[in-house]
């Protein structure tokens, strides 16, 4: 027998989310077979099968948080792989005999649940047998010192809690307009802890350009059907923004920067990140040495990594490095939006959605043409106004300087 | 049933097993007349010198003629005067003693027990008061048996006598005859590394041994006095430690106190702390408290001073009473 532990999915990741197992106990697997899904404060992943065998028991339920390195599974009849499995780190794996750990600590397998309130904290108890009896800690009224609410004052509301699973009859009363409380799933929280920290630090300041995509639009229109038969991925608009945004970087590296502490520093690769919106929340993966590829890589590398995001099946490293962030919102519709920076970048650039309008040429002519709004939000601290508009002229510059010869692969 | 002290129940399992067993000898300072503590008295009239034999002041050249009698096929008991004079020795124990099984492959075990008296509140001043466990429990190839009871220093010292390691067993002065209890004539035998339950509770656990499990339970009791039910648990070993009892204490109080005598810093109380935040900190409601030996050089002579070492009954009950209100 062999067990399957949490693995490390990336330098600084320490825990993961059980989201869902795609076997059950008895089914047989494959090695490399696709067994759980993993979710991390990185990434989402499905963990393959380092072992060919039957899966026996189950040791985390869906949806509970465990240390790296925990058991997760047995894995009974395990094969071990002939081959090196670059998904695992050395030494964590194949699975010792029980003698391995002794000497050594065992760590329990469990990681109380943070607690619900920040500024509060409970103990490990507290937290635990809160979380198993579905009680909020911070709703308790404590006995220990200082108000403190101990183990047995949550016993105590163990006690007082109605027997499950019947409701009662207050809830039955307000069941028309009932209020729900949202419970956030590890990926909500972490967009959300991402983005109020980036508002909270960086002073965001926005500006919108308009650029006339007309000929772009037409150039698209000519290739796509070709493109799609030869590559397999829509030649998109994204692609073409995303190559004029990574050139303009190699000529405004300020914009392709990233915090450290209190030091900017310029970053020597333009790696892009692109973001996906996905039944669990946004995602952004990045594309590496975006300035190095043509339009035609950006699009099958933008298609790669939007089917992956969605499928959960990012690396780490899909997610890590990125320099500067570009976002569709286009695609929802909008023609207009102020986005968050993706700290601790220093800029996002929104390309919206093309719309036909009524444009004055020059000569004052008056014709009908595709436009499309670039927006822009940046740090005030790393950058001024100036040098984020002619930043976005550049990409909007590239955009329109395309015509009916432009190659796109 | 019989009712003992500490150290007639000693004597007696020495009586009985070397009844039992002739390759069982006791050597060591003064042993024939019975030892400071008289614990071995009567034993040479009962089995002879070839048996029961003084050595000279000398701990390294007598615990090495003890770790070759073992070699040698004996069982020999060999009896410190008091730990503090242990240290001589303490090359052939833990260079030795703790190791020869290991480097011969398991050919040659020691199945030598080293008897030391150890512990304060006797006015025996600074040579004669150390509690020294914590030294012998990092060595490992070494047990290190602490009884606080007749019943277990006699089933635990026969257990000794029958273990194939070498065995540090070591007797509390002050519980030699301040401790009299009820040993049952048909006493069931003893494991070594077992601890036991002496006082149910689920406000805080007492984690302690040897005299400190005496102090540790009339805590207990003025606690109970105030509601405050305490799980008192009495190692018995320090090494090793019963893992599972001590997780099962603190996972059942949330709250710990550990209790020795010996020094605070480096003490068995931070291993045994150590077990619980790896075993069990989800069970934690509290911060694991010590309560030990403070980290002076010694412990004076003068009873004031004594006092001020020895954790006493009414230091355990504060600690365990905040941390209960915790």
């Amino acid at each position: 027998m062999a067990t399957l532990t949490m693995p490390q999915l990336g330098e600084s990741v320490t825990e993961g989310t059980i989201i869902k197992w795609l076997k059950q106990p008895g089914d047989a697997v494959a090695l490399d077979e696709p067994l759980v899904e993993v979710e991390t404060e990185k990434v989402d992943v499905e963990i393959p099968s380092p072992y060919a065998g039957t899966l026996g028991a189950v040791l985390v339920p869906e949806g509970e948080t465990v240390p790296v390195g925990t058991p997760l599974a047995e894995i009974d009849g395990a094969v071990p792989p002939v081959r090196p499995d670059l998904s695992f780190p050395p030494g964590k794996e194949p699975a010792a005999g029980p003698s391995a750990t002794a000497g050594s600590g065992r760590i329990e397998g469990r990681t109380p649940p943070t607690p619900t309130r920040p500024g509060r904290r409970f103990s490990p108890a507290v937290a635990r047998l809160a979380a198993e009896h579905g009680i909020d800690p911070a709703t308790l009224t404590g006995s220990g010192a200082a108000g403190r609410v101990t183990r047995k004052d949550v016993l105590a509301a163990v006690q007082q809690l109605p027997a499950r699973p019947e409701p009662s009859r207050r809830v039955e009363e307000t069941t028309v307009e009932a209020d729900t409380v949202v419970a956030f799933t590890p990926t909500r929280r972490r967009i959300a802890q991402h983005m109020l920290e980036s508002v909270r630090s960086a002073p965001h300041a926005w500006l919108l350009m308009e650029a006339d995509v007309t000929e772009l639009v037409r150039l698209r229109r000519r290739h796509k059907d070709d493109f799609r038969r030869r590559q397999g991925a829509d030649i998109s608009y994204l692609a073409f923004a995303a190559q004029a945004a990574a050139q303009a970087l190699r000529d405004f590296p300020i914009l392709n920067a990233t915090w450290a502490g209190d030091d900017l520093v310029q970053r020597g690769a333009v790696n892009l990140g692109v973001a996906v919106d996905t039944e669990a929340g946004l995602l952004v993966p990045v594309i590496k040495h975006a300035d190095r590829l043509n339009v035609a890589a950006l699009a099958v590398a933008i298609a790669d990594l939007a089917e992956r995001a969605r499928h959960k099946r990012l690396r780490l490293d899909d997610v890590q490095g990125g320099t500067f962030t570009i976002d569709n919102t286009g695609s929802f519709g909008a023609v207009a939006s102020a986005p968050i920076i993706n700290s601790p970048q220093v800029a996002i650039l929104t390309t919206e959605a093309i719309v036909k309008r009524p444009r004055v040429l020059e000569h004052d002519a008056i014709a009908v043409r595709s436009m499309m709004n670039l927006c822009l939000s940046f740090d005030h601290r790393a950058l001024d106004g100036a040098t984020a508009a002619a930043f976005v002229a550049r990409v909007r510059d590239v955009l329109e300087a395309v015509g009916p010869d432009t190659p796109i692969s | 049933m019989t009712t003992m002290t500490v150290a007639e129940a000693i004597g007696s399992a020495l009586r009985e097993a070397m009844q039992a067993d002739d390759r069982v000898i006791v050597l060591g300072e003064d042993v024939e007349v019975g030892g400071v503590f008289r614990v071995t008295q009567g034993l040479l009239d009962e089995f002879g010198p070839q048996r029961v034999f003084d050595t000279p002041l000398a701990e390294s050249g007598f615990v090495g003629a003890g770790i070759g009698a073992a070699l040698g096929g004996l069982r020999p008991v060999v009896e410190i005067q008091f730990v503090d004079f242990i240290l001589p020795a303490v090359n052939q124990l833990i260079s030795e003693a703790a190791k020869m099984c290991w480097r011969s492959a398991g050919a040659w075990p020691v199945p030598l027990v080293v008897r030391a008296p150890y512990g304060g509140g006797v006015h025996g001043g600074l040579s004669h008061s150390q509690s020294l466990e914590a030294l012998f429990a990092h060595v490992p190839g070494l047990k290190v048996v602490m009884p606080a009871t007749p019943a277990d220093a006699k089933a635990l010292l026969l257990a000794a006598i029958a273990d194939p390691d070498p065995v540090i067993f070591l007797e509390h002065k002050r519980t030699y005859r301040f401790i009299r209890d009820e040993v049952p004539d048909d006493l069931p035998p003893a494991r070594i590394g077992e601890a036991t339950l002496r006082r149910d509770g689920d406000d805080v656990a007492i984690i302690s041994y040897g005299l400190m499990l005496h102090e540790s339970l009339a805590a207990a009791e003025q606690l109970a006095e105030d509601g405050i039910d305490c799980r008192v648990l009495d190692l018995r070993t320090v090494a090793p430690l019963d893992r599972e009892a001590i997780l099962d204490a603190a996972r059942g109080t949330g709250k710990v106190v550990i209790v020795h005598e010996d020094h605070l810093t480096g003490g068995i109380g931070g291993e045994v702390a150590a077990l619980i935040a790896e075993g069990a900190f989800a069970h934690l409601d509290g911060p694991i408290v010590r309560v030990a030996g403070p980290d002076v050089p010694a412990m004076g002579y003068h009873h004031a001073l004594e006092e001020a070492f020895m954790p006493n009954a009414a230091r355990i009950a504060a600690a365990a009473r905040e941390l209960a209100a915790y």
